[in-house]
């Protein structure tokens, strides 16, 4: 059967079946968008590209299938870079096509040109520009296979126009494509090794980041400790790997986590960390981290073991893979864990959490963000979820909602980026339209990407944006007042919009709520709403983050914050 | 740890930007290439890269890890540890200037250097060796004056097989 370009595209799309495409379309895909025309396919026309990047990124972490995106080549691929950096740090599977200039014209500086795979190949796990119509249909065969398997990654495809308009011969069955990744199995015998440790350790705790979640291997996990009364901390990329509401929970670890999370790193005489790479913010200085302990890394990538952080034990494999062989090898060689030193541990861990909980203090008439956080769990009884922004709104997100469940925490964490939340809450909503899906947002970052108000108005995407609206770039206002004597240089945000009206301008339902008496209510009534809700809640200006670990600290060094805080 | 020039043998697939991936993932993350030859194998879609770094043996491991992790590389192999050949070339030209003339001539009898081109102003030389080889004829070439050079990049075998 002959095809044209545009069209094997989108039989290839049907063969991975895709059923929805975030895009923006321009000159260069118009044919693509001819052929969507008559498509099955679903596509959700975005107002930036940048948030459809954040929203196939989002349809990719709520359900682990990979998010599709579909822009115009020059400013609509440059536009794109953003959200493929940002899934990128988070290894998260997408494949965002781009259009491209017709191949006689690459490299003439044509309208509308723009090297985008050579300026996306330092944050993208792969790309490829499609230099004829033959070769097209493998490559998104293999661009999917490349974002979906090993460690996940962004995929961009680049797709000349002349490519998109030839013909040829099409015959899906035939398309081969090679092998690049070789997932290692466990050895046995360093099964045994942490067999042996384990056996040793007076003091273990597990760390369980984001390869746990894109491995799914959040229920291995949860019994690895349960089975083995074993501790749990995580980064912020592994909440919801292992139940928030569980007693051997102990929060977030790094630079905004828990006191005891933290001590019980710089405590603990082996650490088994899984699907983590140790970045800077988790592990404070670097000499100072898990400074008693042994260290057991599991990790899919060789490239995230010794990097930051040299290990005693790593074993490369995929987690879930990993964690059912330790699993086995354990019951198997009746491994019991000696309960006299696991109470001690697991008392000495209550008692700081017990010296130095979480906490804040609402009273008097100005709602506190983390009592809205609070409110936000109680009302949906966790079973909602989350997207954030980057900043305060981010960090109180992940230490006081409670995640249970692995893909319902869904948030920028290692390029950070501000404006992430509200297109990548779209997203999810879209892959799961039967949940509720939330943006925990800032104000600042809020309005980097307030635009996709009107995607969501426009399809009823019925997403709610909790707005903890401080009137700050509070993250950076916190640094300031602790770090540079509150001289809030160019971090004050009064001057905003009006966050109601500019809601229902978009069409979004708008809410104002100033006090805290009103905070459970306005939640209540906002869920009961099927369409995409704004609160702007008025929260407490100079609010600050605690406990931290200041830069250049090691983490059992905390900053507590005021005593009124803590009490 | 100590530090030393590692010699990487990296197989990859021959696609137009390959090159471009390597150096710029290596460059992105702060690593240095000391040497660089790259060329196709008896498979016209497989090249084969072979890059020298100096670091020591964490270092050089992490430039594995990266390398390893993009697409298009097949194999990459630390050949410092396993036995091979090693060979790098130079083409030099010495002027044959009134007052060098004969010395030069001398040297390339005593050193029986390769000579490509010959003429009445100048020769060109063609020095194969190893790193050793080439840093001695070097060390002789530098007094005759060196009107102009280029060196390629260093290229290794391994024994095994
Ligand atoms: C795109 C982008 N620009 C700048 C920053 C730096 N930054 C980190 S947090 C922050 C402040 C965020 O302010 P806001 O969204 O109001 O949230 P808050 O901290 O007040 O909760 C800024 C500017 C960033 N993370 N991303």
């Amino acid at each position: 059967m002959k095809l044209k370009g545009s069209q094997i595209l989108l039989k290839m799309l049907e063969e991975e079946k895709v059923d929805l495409i975030f895009g923006y379309p321009g000159g260069a895909v118009l044919d693509i968008y001819d052929q969507l025309y008559k498509s099955k396919i679903k596509h959700i026309l975005v107002r930036h590209e940048q948030g459809a990047v954040h929203a196939a990124d989002g349809y990719a972490r709520a359900t682990g299938r990979v998010g599709v995106c579909l822009v115009t080549s020059g400013p609509g691929a440059t536009n794109t870079v953003t959200g493929i950096a940002t899934a990128n740090m988070d290894s998260i599977p997408i494949v965002v096509f781009t259009g491209q200039v017709p191949t006689t014209l690459i490299g003439n500086d044509a309208f509308q040109e723009s090297d985008i795979t050579g300026i996306t190949r330092p944050c993208t796990k792969h790309n490829f520009l499609v230099r004829s119509v033959e070769e097209l249909a493998a490559t998104i065969k293999e661009a999917f296979h490349i974002a979906r398997s090993g460690r996940p990654g962004p995929v961009l495809v680049d797709l000349p126009k002349n490519v998109m308009a030839a013909e040829t011969e099409f015959a899906p069955a035939d398309i081969k494509i090679r092998n690049y990744d070789v997932a290692h199995k466990p050895v046995p015998k360093k099964l045994a090794q942490v067999f042996e440790m384990l056996n040793h350790a007076k003091r273990p705790l597990l760390m369980t980041g984001g390869g746990v979640i894109l491995g799914r291997a959040a229920g291995e996990l949860s019994e690895l400790a349960r089975k083995y009364k074993i501790p749990v901390t995580g980064t912020l990329m592994g909440l919801g790997s292992f139940p928030g509401t569980d007693p051997l929970w102990l929060g977030m670890l790094g630079m905004h986590g828990t006191y005891h999370a933290n001590m019980a790193v710089s405590h603990c005489d082996l650490l088994i960390a899984v699907g983590v790479r140790f970045d800077d913010r988790v592990t404070g200085t670097i000499e100072t981290f898990a400074p008693n302990a042994q260290i057991v890394q599991i990790d899919i990538d060789p490239s995230s073991i010794n990097r930051n952080v040299v290990v005693e034990l790593p074993i490369i494999g995929e987690t879930k893979a990993t964690l059912k062989d330790l699993l086995q090898f354990l019951a198997e060689h009746k491994y019991i864990p000696a309960q006299e030193a696991r109470q001690e541990w697991l008392g000495e861990i209550a008692l700081w959490k017990e010296k130095v909980p979480l906490t804040y203090c609402q009273n008097g008439e100005i709602i506190k963000p983390q009592y809205v956080i609070e409110t936000l769990h109680k009302v949906t009884n966790g079973d909602v979820i989350v997207t954030t922004e980057v900043g305060q709104n981010q960090m109180w997100t992940a230490q006081f909602f409670k995640f249970d469940k692995p893909n319902t925490f869904i948030t920028s964490g290692g390029l950070g980026t501000m404006g992430y939340g509200l297109p990548a809450a779209i997203g999810v909503k879209c892959a799961l339209p039967g949940k509720q899906v939330v943006d925990i947002a800032g104000d600042g970052s809020i309005q980097m990407n307030i635009q996709e108000l009107a995607t969501a108005a426009q399809y009823n995407i019925a997403v709610k944006v909790v707005l903890l609206n401080n009137g700050f770039l509070g993250m950076v206002r916190q640094w300031q007042e602790l770090f540079y004597e509150k001289r809030y240089s160019h971090t004050d945000m009064t001057y905003a919009p009006d966050f109601v009206k500019l809601a229902e301008a978009f069409g979004v339902v708008g809410m104002r709520i100033t006090k805290p008496g009103e905070v459970e209510e306005a939640l209540r009534k906002a869920f009961a709403i099927d369409k995409p809700v704004l609160m702007d809640f008025r929260v407490s200006r100079e609010e600050c983050v605690y406990p931290m670990v200041r830069p250049g600290e090691s983490l059992a060094d905390m900053d507590l914050g005021t005593r009124e805080m803590i009490n | 740890m100590e530090k030393k020039e590692h010699i990487i043998s990296i197989l990859v697939y021959n696609k137009p930007d390959v090159l471009a991936r390597i150096a710029g993932t290596l460059g992105g993350k702060g690593y240095n290439i000391e040497s660089l030859s790259v060329n196709t194998t008896t498979q016209y879609e497989i090249s084969k890269i072979v890059m020298t770094s100096i670091g020591n043996q964490a270092t050089i491991s992490r430039i594995e890890n990266q390398l390893q992790r993009l697409v298009d590389v097949i194999s990459v192999e630390d050949l410092t540890n396993v036995e091979s050949v090693h060979r790098e070339m130079a083409l030099v030209r010495l002027n044959l200037t009134p007052d060098k003339k004969d010395q030069i001539k001398k040297a390339v009898d005593d050193n029986q250097w390769k000579v490509i081109v010959s003429n009445d102003n100048y020769v060109i030389l063609e020095i194969t060796g190893d790193k050793a080889q080439l840093d001695l004829a070097m060390a002789r070439l530098e007094p005759l004056g060196i009107a102009d050079i280029t060196r390629t990049g260093l290229v290794a075998l391994e024994l095994k097989n």
